[in-house]
């Protein structure tokens, strides 16, 4: 459970994110959305603990957010990987950082490589892969740790067509496989509908309107007179001026 | 790689060249042909050139190291603080262009006439460079990089070690490469004065005493120092920087 309470961020004199309230089920997802500048990175960042706010309270499954925590996984838009190492050590990394043994990380790494079918990408380096194949790296990564909470900042924002709606589905697959909280960060809409329990409508440093999306978790979805019902509903709220 | 070996044949071959079209135009001993000079290099070498070459590679590699000890970690220290760089960069920016090699008569009186002097003067002249461009490659890494391994629960060391050291080393190993050039210029400057040994005493000396045939010996000799300096700095790379070479690779293939 993620409850953020009055949260206030500022950036210099700019105040990013003002009187945000928000409560996150545990394990269920939430995709946040809204245009360029509304302060839905900030929000994610702050729920990271990478940036303390300037007021308020984040409190996750009971416990007061105080900077990094060590289940809490992210995967940031650029996805994070380090040039300079291969597909299987960014993949280790985590498990590298909290001093596991090597005995202990190479049968969970080699095991999630697998389950996202990137083993045989393990040898190679990020400026050899596709978008689609390094957002696979970077959810592997965030995966070995086992993470009760996976936030993310536009999942798919960089990839063509085809391979968001595979990334999607691969992020729905992980949801139901695994349980634990997601929070996206995204500005499309689709993926706010096809990847959002709850719906979190975003405007200049506020939340504008929080939507119930009853439809979350149907792999078909887009196929669905419904998908793109709710896909205009937020679509409304988005376009609706002033809170 | 037998692309680069021909290379290198092809390259030695058309200075071979040329070094002959020179010393048949210009009719003078100041040129002498290219395979006196290798007769003579090959001669002198194991008596002469070498104890010569020995010493100046020893300068050059003294004055490298304590640069890039003092260079990298200065500009680890000024790129990851923008508060020590405000106070810093000021005194880099004026200090970078001066031409430091009129201080030699300085430090010869500071540090007395020995290697100590040349080293000091090496290493004021290529700290710069180190320092500049690990600051540049420090600072031109993206906030989200650091928010990234630091989401992975990485402290301040494990940052350093992961993402900032990997991260500049390419462009230490670019700054090692023209300050070696450098070095080697300013070494030879420096080995003129108060000093009987080293390969740019040797060129000079040979000067004096118009042995024209042995100061090609002692140039070529300097050449190919700085050559196989140059050689070993590329193998340096190709071994701790193997994502560069993959990535130039991929990019000649798409």
């Amino acid at each position: 459970m993620i409850e953020v309470e009055n949260l206030r961020v500022d950036y210099g004199e700019e105040t990013a994110l003002y009187e945000i309230n928000l409560e996150i089920e545990k394990n269920t997802t939430c995709a946040i959305i809204g245009p360029s500048g509304c302060g839905k990175t900030t929000l994610l960042y702050a729920l990271a603990g990478l940036i303390s706010p300037k007021a308020g309270k984040i409190r996750i499954n009971g416990e007061e957010q105080t900077g990094i925590r060590q289940s809490t996984g992210v995967i940031l838009q650029d996805y994070g990987l380090l040039p300079w190492k291969t597909v299987w050590d960014n993949v280790a990394l985590g498990l590298q950082v909290r001093k596991k043994s090597r005995n202990e990380i190479v049968p969970v790494v080699n095991q999630i490589l697998e389950e996202l079918r990137i083993e045989d990408l393990k040898y190679k380096y990020p400026v050899e892969l596709s978008g689609g194949q390094r957002q696979r790296v970077a959810i592997a990564r965030t995966l070995t740790i086992s993470p009760d909470l996976l936030l993310m900042d536009e999942p798919s924002s960089a990839l063509d067509a085809i391979t968001k709606e595979q990334i999607q589905n691969l992020i729905l697959r992980i949801f139901k496989n695994n349980p634990m909280t997601i929070v996206l960060v995204t500005h499309n809409i689709a993926e706010a509908v096809f990847l959002g329990q709850k719906i979190v409508i975003m405007e200049k440093a506020g939340i504008k309107h929080i939507l119930d999306n009853p439809y979350f978790g149907d792999e078909e979805l887009r196929e669905k007179m419904d998908f793109y019902r709710i896909c205009l509903k937020v679509r409304r709220w988005m376009e609706m001026k002033g809170r | 790689m037998k692309g680069s070996k021909n290379r290198a044949l092809y390259g030695t071959f058309m200075i071979f060249m040329f070094w002959y079209a020179l010393h048949f135009s210009v009719h003078s001993s100041v040129i002498p042909s290219p395979h006196e000079t290798v007769i003579t290099f090959i001669r002198i070498f194991p008596d002469l050139l070498l104890s010569h070459l020995l010493r100046s590679l020893g300068r050059i590699t003294m004055a490298v190291t304590v640069s890039l000890i003092i260079g990298v970690s200065l500009g680890l220290w000024i790129g990851m603080n923008p508060k020590i760089d405000e106070i810093i960069n000021p005194i880099i920016y004026i200090l970078y262009p001066v031409p430091k090699i009129a201080f030699l008569p300085v430090l010869m009186i500071l540090f007395g006439l020995g290697n100590l002097s040349k080293i000091v003067l090496i290493t004021i002249i290529i700290i710069f460079q180190i320092i500049v461009t690990t600051r540049d490659g420090v600072k031109a890494l993206t906030k989200e990089l650091f928010y990234s391994v630091r989401s992975l629960g990485m402290n301040q060391i494990k940052i350093y070690r992961h993402l900032v050291i990997p991260a500049v080393l390419p462009k230490i190993i670019t700054a090692l490469r023209i300050s070696v050039g450098t070095s080697i210029a300013v070494l030879f400057f420096a080995e003129n004065f108060a000093t009987q040994y080293g390969i740019g005493y040797f060129i000079m000396n040979s000067w004096i005493t118009v042995n024209y045939t042995k100061m090609f010996s002692g140039i070529l000799a300097l050449s190919i120092m700085g050559l196989l300096i140059f050689k070993m700095i590329d193998y340096v790379e190709s071994r701790l920087c193997v994502w560069i070479r993959v990535g130039k690779m991929n990019t000649d293939k798409n």
